[in-house]
C-alpha cells in the first residue's frame, strides 16, 4: 500500500487501557519502526502484558490511538488485527492443549490460502524447531514448556506476520532453552519481521534489542537504544539486579 | 431371544434421535459452557415446519411423490431451524456473553417457553397427524424381529449425519477452529478465527440435527405438537450429560445407551415391579439415569473432566 516506509509501522499515542475503572495502562506513547526489535521492559504488573493485548486486540482500550500503517487500527476485532500482519504469542503461551502439535501450527495460518506456502512456511518452522518436528501428532497439552513455546512462536509465524509480539517467551524456561528461544527470534528479526518483546529478563532483551522503552506502573518512563539502556544505573539498579 | 434383538432394534431408533438432539446440546455447551435449553423445541418446530410445508406440497402437487415431497420438507425445515437458532443466539445469548453463567441459563428456558408459546399460536394447541410417508410396514429381517421402513431410515439417516459431522470436526479447518475456540476464544481470535461467527455456526449446525431429528421423530410417531419437543429435548440433554457434556462422541454414546436402556427398561418394568408400573413409565428411566450420573460420575461415561464452568 501507500504507506511511507520512513513512518512507523506501529504508533501509540496516550493509549490507555482499564480493567473496569482501574487504568493499567496510563496513555502511553511507543513508536515501532519497520525491521526493528524493540523490547519493552518493566517490574511486574508495571502493565507490559496489558499493552501487547491492547495492540493485538484482545483488550479494548480506554483512550489515546493505535496507529498501525498510518491507520487507526484500535477499531478492529482481534481477528482482523491478525489479518492486517499484527500476531501476539501471549503470556503464558496460549497453546490449544487439546489439538495435536500439527493442528496447533495450522491455526497459525487459518486465514491463508495459500496452500503450498503453508507447507513451505511449515517446514521452514520444524528446520527452526527440530524438536517441534518430532512430535507433530502429540496432544499439545502434554508438550514440556519450552516445546510449548516454540509452537506458540512457531505458530506464530505461521500467519506471516509483519509485526510480531512476544510476551515474556523466556518464562519459566531453562536456560539453554531460552537461548534456542532468543535466537529464533533473533532470525525472525532478520528476515525483516517487526517485533516488539516483552521479557523480565532485561539484560537479554536489552542485548538483543536496537531500542527499548521502560514500564512503570502504566507509564513509559525511559527510552533509549538497549545498549544505553544497558549502562543506564537506574536500570541496572532496577531491572538487572544491582545495587545502585 | 427375538425379543431381546426386537429392544436392540426398538433403543437403536429412538437412541439414534437423542443423539442427534443431544449432539447440538454438547456442541453449544462445549463452546459457551451454555445449556441451550431451548435446543429441544427446535425438534419440535423442525418438525410443524416440516408438516406445514407437506400439507402445502399436498395442496398444490398432490401427485408428488412421498420421497420427494419428505425431502423438500426437510428442505424447508432445517434452514427454518437454523435461522431460527442463528437468531436466538444473536439477540438473546450473545449480550450475555460476559453475563453471570445464571443469566443465560434462565435465558435459555426463556426462549424455550417462548418458542412454544409462538408454535402454539401458529400451529394451535392441537395434536397434528404427521403424514407417514415412509411405510410404517414392518419388515421381519430376522423372524420374529420387526423394523419399519421409516425406522431403518431414522438408523442410517442418524449415523450419516453423524458420520459427517465427525469428519467435519476432527478434519477440516473449519472443524479445528471449532475446537481451539472451544477451547479459548481469546488465542482463537488471535489466530484470526471469528469466533463469534463460529458459535454462531456450532448453534446452527445443531439447530440442522434436531431439524432433521424432529422430522423422523414425527415421521416414527405419526404425530406432532407444540409441546413435542420437551420430553426429547430432556431426555437428549440426559444422554448429553450421561456421555460427558461437551464431547461429541459421549453425545453419540449417549444417545444410544439411553435409547437402549428405554428399551429394555419398557419390556421388562412390568415383571420388574409386578405389574405395578407398565411400559408407560420408561420416561422414569432417563431422570433416574440422570440422577445417577450426576452423583456417582458427573463427567459422564467420555468426559475427561468436569469443566469448571459446570
Ligand atoms: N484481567 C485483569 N483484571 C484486572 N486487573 C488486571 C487484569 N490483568 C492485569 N491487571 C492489572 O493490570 C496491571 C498490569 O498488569 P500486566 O499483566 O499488564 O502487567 P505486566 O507488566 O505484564 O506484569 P508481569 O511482568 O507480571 O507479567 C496490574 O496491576 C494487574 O494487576
Ligand atoms: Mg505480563
Amino acid at each position: 500500500m501507500h504507506t511511507n516506509p520512513t513512518s512507523p509501522l506501529l504508533q501509540l499515542g496516550g493509549m490507555q487501557v482499564a480493567y473496569g475503572g482501574i487504568k493499567a495502562v496510563k496513555g502511553i506513547d511507543l513508536e515501532l519502526y519497520r525491521g526493528e526489535l524493540v523490547s519493552l521492559i518493566g517490574a511486574n504488573g508495571a502493565g507490559k502484558t496489558t499493552t501487547l493485548n491492547a495492540i493485538a486486540g484482545s483488550l479494548k482500550i480506554a483512550g489515546g490511538e493505535i496507529l498501525y500503517e498510518g491507520e487507526k487500527i484500535h477499531v478492529l476485532p482481534a481477528h482482523k488485527r491478525l489479518r492486517r500482519g499484527i500476531a501476539l504469542v501471549p503470556e503464558g503461551r496460549g497453546i490449544f492443549t487439546r489439538l495435536t502439535v500439527e493442528e496447533n501450527l495450522r491455526m497459525g495460518a487459518y486465514t491463508r490460502n495459500d496452500t503450498d506456502a503453508i507447507e513451505q512456511d511449515l517446514e521452514r518452522v520444524y528446520s527452526m524447531l527440530p524438536r517441534v518436528k518430532e512430535r507433530l501428532a502429540q496432544i499439545a497439552g502434554t508438550l514440556s514448556g519450552g516445546e510449548q513455546q516454540m509452537v506458540a512462536i512457531g505458530r506464530a509465524l505461521l500467519s506471516r506476520p509483519k509485526l510480531l509480539l512476544l510476551d515474556e517467551p523466556s518464562m519459566g524456561l531453562a536456560p539453554l532453552v531460552v537461548e534456542k528461544i532468543f535466537e529464533v527470534v533473533q532470525s525472525v528479526a532478520k528476515e525483516g519481521v517487526t517485533i516488539l518483546l516483552v521479557e523480565q529478563n532485561a539484560n537479554l532483551a536489552l542485548e538483543f534489542s536496537q531500542r527499548a522503552y521502560v514500564m512503570e506502573s502504566g507509564k513509559i518512563t525511559l527510552t533509549g537504544s538497549g545498549a544505553e539502556l544497558l549502562t543506564n544505573p537506574k536500570v541496572r539498579a532496577a531491572y538487572l539486579g544491582e545495587a545502585a | 431371544m427375538e425379543i431381546f434383538l426386537q429392544q436392540i432394534v426398538n433403543g437403536l431408533v429412538v437412541g439414534s434421535v437423542y443423539a442427534l438432539v443431544a449432539l447440538g446440546y454438547t456442541m453449544v455447551y462445549g463452546i459457551l459452557g451454555l445449556i441451550n435449553f431451548a435446543h429441544g423445541d427446535l425438534v419440535m418446530v423442525g418438525a410443524l415446519t416440516a408438516l406445514q410445508t407437506m400439507m402445502f406440497l399436498m395442496g398444490v402437487a398432490p401427485g408428488m411423490s412421498p420421497v420427494a415431497m419428505l425431502t423438500l420438507s426437510l428442505l424447508v425445515a432445517i434452514p427454518v431451524c437454523m435461522l431460527l437458532a442463528f437468531t436466538m443466539e444473536r439477540l438473546a445469548y450473545r449480550p450475555l456473553r460476559n453475563a453471570p453463567r445464571l443469566a443465560p441459563l434462565i435465558t435459555a428456558i426463556g426462549v424455550s417457553f417462548l418458542l412454544q408459546t409462538l408454535a402454539m399460536i401458529v400451529w394451535g394447541r392441537n395434536y397434528h397427524t404427521f403424514p407417514q410417508l415412509i411405510s410404517t410396514t414392518p419388515v421381519q429381517p430376522i423372524e420374529g424381529v420387526f423394523i419399519t421402513p421409516i425406522q431403518i431410515t431414522i438408523i442410517i439417516v442418524s449415523a450419516l449425519m453423524m458420520a459427517g459431522l465427525i469428519l467435519l470436526v476432527t478434519k477440516t479447518k473449519l472443524g479445528r477452529a471449532m475446537r481451539a475456540t472451544a477451547e479459548n476464544h481469546r488465542v482463537a481470535a488471535l489466530m484470526g478465527v471469528d469466533t463469534n461467527m463460529i458459535i454462531a455456526l456450532t448453534f446452527v449446525i445443531g439447530a440442522a440435527l434436531a431439524a432433521v431429528a424432529g422430522v423422523m421423530f414425527a415421521s416414527n410417531y405419526g404425530i406432532a405438537h407444540y409441546g413435542m419437543g420437551f420430553m426429547p429435548g430432556l431426555k437428549a440433554f440426559t444422554a448429553a450429560v450421561l456421555g460427558g457434556i461437551g464431547n461429541l462422541g459421549g453425545a453419540m454414546l449417549g444417545g444410544v445407551v439411553l435409547g437402549l436402556v428405554e428399551s429394555f427398561g419398557a419390556g421388562y418394568i412390568e415383571q420388574a415391579t409386578f405389574g405395578f408400573l407398565n411400559s408407560s413409565y420408561q420416561d422414569i428411566f432417563a431422570f433416574i439415569i440422570l440422577g445417577l450420573v450426576l452423583i456417582f460420575k458427573p463427567t459422564g461415561l467420555l468426559g475427561e473432566r468436569v469443566s469448571d464452568r459446570a
